[in-house]
């Protein structure tokens, strides 16, 4: 048997546990799309209420500006991503199985990367198609 | 094959005292009405989905969208939306300063939870009084 000179265990490295240099890349995500859901946010509350106010020709109007469009696909973009990192830590935290936690995490990793996909294409289609 | 600490240890292993034994606090409260608020929102996206599907089916589409959500239950859905968002982001600031290092001491968690809780209000209170006088 080889001689383990590292500091990582034989069972941790086989099963892909612990730091492999990029271990704080799942904290360091959520922080970063957190800061940057802050302002976006904000603004699509304020526009919702003052400029769109549930009126399909005023939403619409409103999407098809270029800044508003890029918003909102930050929004949905930083959104989703952040969503998805979170409900993996809820799911790692609840889901002992690890059988279930793996098919938990494939099933909302997917469903959330295709409510990306599709809202994404939505807004695109509203901004570009009319504009 | 089974592994020995699942046939084994899984049965006989004593529980250490549960969640319920302790007594609610403001700061446990808040911890886990983040996490809920969160699931909460992940799953309400699916709201923000639909209405920009809405938006790109057409006048007709986002009309019957807009029939259904004026219900009351509709409403009520959206309210409870905006006080997950508001929450989530104020106590999200919160999570953020403790990151930079602030707030950190017993006082501080408490005051910034009190804080946390009276911006939802306002936050909530200011968006729905703005949105009935629009």
């Amino acid at each position: 048997m080889m001689e383990n000179t590292s500091m990582r265990s034989s069972l941790g490295k086989v099963r892909g546990l612990g730091s492999a240099r990029k271990g704080v890349s799942h904290w360091w995500l959520q922080r970063l799309t957190a800061m940057g859901l802050i302002p976006l946010v904000i603004y699509m509350v304020i526009s919702l209420v003052f400029t769109m106010g549930g009126d399909y020709i005023k939403s619409v109007a409103w999407l098809q500006s270029p800044i508003n469009a890029t918003v909102m696909l930050l929004l949905l973009g930083a959104g989703f991503y952040h969503a998805t990192l979170g409900a993996q830590v809820i799911i790692e935290d609840y889901f002992s199985n690890e059988n279930r936690r793996l098919l938990a995490l494939v099933v909302v990793k997917l469903t959330m990367t295709g409510l990306a996909a599709l809202s994404l294409f939505s807004v695109l289609s509203v901004a570009l198609v009319q504009g | 094959m089974k592994r020995i600490g699942e046939t084994i240890m899984a049965k006989q292993r004593p529980l250490s005292p549960h969640l319920m034994i302790y007594k609610p606090q403001l700061t446990t409260m808040m911890s886990i009405m983040h996490r809920i608020t969160g699931g909460a929102l992940a799953t309400g996206s699916l709201l923000v989905v639909w209405w920009v599907v809405a938006l790109a089916s057409g006048a007709e589409y986002y009309a019957f969208v807009q029939y259904i959500i004026s219900h009351w239950m509709g409403q009520l859905v959206i309210f409870g939306f905006s006080v997950a968002v508001f929450y989530h982001l104020s106590n999200g600031i919160r999570h953020l300063l403790w990151d930079f290092g602030y707030n950190l001491s017993i006082q501080g968690v408490h005051r910034s939870g009190y804080v946390v809780l009276a911006m939802t209000l306002v936050l909530t209170a200011l968006t729905w009084a703005s949105v009935w006088m629009n």
